[in-house]
């Protein structure tokens, strides 16, 4: 793997986005970076379902949320360090999808794509009426949760390097799954899950695989953001909008490619951090995702990066 | 010595429709078996219930003496058995090498990837397809895709294929690289079961003939016994001329 160009590719994007605001101690960059490299995890993370084994989810981010919750949950009623909450927020939700993984991957297409909201607002209201997580008022993190890591100014800088190497082990796992074995058996169900069967690809354990595996890193990010915020509460964690973007930005930058989906997160947080400062377009950036993706669907199916391998057809051998 | 694959009293209905009826055969190790009966008469769903899309209502299938019935098809396909689809099920946006691949990969030997890739590249010169190796799946003619349906379950390194009507719809010169190539698969010890409509070829290929009707064994033996079979003649062959062409065919 070292020997593969595009290995170094993802540590010099990581490097990039870890030094970029640092050397200058640019908060600003720093925030909007930040949102771009959730945006990357939550839309590479996606894009092992959607765009590798051909399943939509709908509803990826109760992953976000979950882990948001668990961790925030551990760190302030337990007293846990931020580590452990975020690793137990990454393995307690990847358990979960797992299990709900085989159940529920016996559905198909447009009925898979609706349980996945289903279990997104299932979630939503069981937390909203869960007392030890208070209820539908949520959490609220004091400020010395932010001592261990040396005071919120530092803690900030920290949280920041954070998500940013859990945005780069997003691309490394898409990366590794599509080079792999398990991700050509992903492939093959993403293009006719029948005949991938009858060629002895195990279908339901590939399946709930992809999709525990693409819970655990949101549920990670999902722990990280909602720390850093010290508040989580149902309507911000579990909101179908994130989940929507994020299925923009997978199709927009290239379904089943890694350096689409993570091109497509980054451009489409530029834009909409251009729109939110922009005074008539404040607000407005779910119209215009929407009208993305529509021109997406209807013009260039294969996104961003179908559009790039066509153009330069060189590309193909060294961008995954 | 057990028979390689064994079929006992196997019955499948579809709402009213009995499609398969308490039907019993073999398969030994190495010989090529032809499937013929007239259209609806159960061979597809006979394929069906063999490799598990379907799951017989009674009766038991037993492959290499173990039990395989109502196993999903991917653990089937473990076992050593590959089969081909009557309408082509190619990944169309993979390439021919790619698709290979998966059949080497979660075939019999369950290879490591780039042990796999080897496998599939000697399964496609086989059948024909160097020269398409990184070509989509989605561009080949469907001389092509029946190819690459063939190359698919050989890559998976089986002990018996099943072959639902690999020569429908080719031209007489590509029926007779197909026949070529089935030739070849057969000396390499891997026992077939074709269904066929092509009374010619499958007279000449096969090793033993059973007839279906209506999900039942008409008849089974020697092509040139089940050729001259009355019973046969009726229900399947109907039309004189088709039996006269079977005769000829049919080694005497």
């Amino acid at each position: 793997m070292l020997r593969r160009p595009f290995f170094w590719i993802i540590a010099l994007v990581i490097a990039i986005f870890a030094l970029a605001p640092a050397i200058g101690n640019d908060v600003q960059m720093r925030e909007s970076l930040l949102l771009a490299a959730v945006y990357i995890t939550l839309a590479s993370n996606l894009n092992l379902m959607l765009g590798y084994a051909g399943y939509v989810n709908f509803g990826s981010i109760v992953f976000f949320g979950l882990g948001g919750y668990i961790c925030v949950y551990f760190v302030s009623a337990q007293n846990w360090p931020l580590a452990a909450g975020m690793l137990a927020a990454g393995i307690a939700v990847s358990a979960l999808a797992f299990l709900f993984g085989l159940g529920v991957l016996r559905l198909r297409g447009a009925f898979f794509a609706l349980s996945t909201i289903g279990i997104n607002e299932a979630v939503q209201a069981f937390v909203s009426n869960f007392e030890p997580w208070g209820g539908s008022s949520g959490i609220y993190l004091s400020a010395e949760v932010f001592q261990p890591l040396g005071g919120p100014g530092q803690a900030l800088w920290i949280i920041y390097f954070l998500i940013v190497g859990v945005m780069g082990l997003s691309l490394f796992l898409s990366y590794a799954i599509k080079t792999s074995k398990v991700g050509l058996g992903l492939l093959a169900i993403g293009q006719n899950e029948d005949a991938a069967a009858i060629l002895g690809v195990p279908t339901p354990f590939y399946k709930a695989l992809a999709y525990s595996a693409s819970a655990f890193l949101p549920a990670i990010v999902g722990g990280l953001y909602f720390f850093k915020s010290a508040f989580i509460q149902p309507s911000d964690a579990f909101d179908l909008s994130l989940s929507t973007e994020a299925m923009v930005i997978t199709m927009l930058g290239g379904q089943g490619t890694v350096t689409g989906v993570a091109l497509g997160a980054y451009l489409y947080e530029e834009l909409r951090g251009f729109l939110l400062t922009s005074e008539a377009f404040s607000h407005f950036q779910l119209v215009i995702a929407g009208v993305l993706l529509l021109i997406t669907v209807l013009f260039f199916p294969s996104g961003l990066m179908g559009w790039i391998y066509s153009r330069f057809p060189r590309t193909q051998r060294v961008l995954e | 010595m057990t028979a390689l694959l064994e079929v006992d009293e196997v019955s499948k209905s579809f709402g009213g429709v009995q499609a398969v009826r308490e039907l019993s055969f073999a398969v030994q190790g190495g010989e090529i078996l032809g499937l013929i009966g007239p259209n609806g008469a159960g061979k597809s769903t006979l394929f069906n219930l063999i490799n598990g899309v379907f799951t017989p209502e009674l009766g038991r299938i037993r492959f290499r003496g173990i039990d395989i019935t109502g196993k999903p098809p991917y653990r089937i396909a473990r076992h050593g058995l590959s089969r081909t689809h009557q309408i082509v099920q190619p990944l169309t946006s993979m390439t021919v090498l790619e698709n290979c691949t998966v059949g080497a990969c979660f075939g019999r030997e369950n290879l490591p990837l780039a042990r796999a890739r080897e496998v599939a590249r000697e399964a496609a010169i086989v059948v024909g397809l160097e020269d398409r190796l990184r070509m989509p799946a989605s561009q080949l003619t469907i001389a092509g895709k029946k190819r690459l349906e063939l190359a698919r379950a050989l890559s998976a390194q089986p002990l018996l294929l099943l072959l639902d009507e690999v020569l429908a719809g080719l031209n007489p010169t590509e029926i007779e690289h197909m026949i070529t190539v089935i030739r070849r698969i057969r000396e390499r010890g891997i026992a077939i079961v074709i269904i066929e409509h092509l009374m010619q070829a499958i007279m000449t290929l096969s090793d033993r003939i059973i007839v279906l009707t209506s999900g039942e064994k008409l008849a089974e033996g020697l092509p040139s016994i089940v050729a001259r079979d009355p019973r046969v003649i009726e229900a399947y062959l109907g039309d004189p001329a088709l039996a006269a062409e079977l005769h000829e065919a049919s080694p005497a």
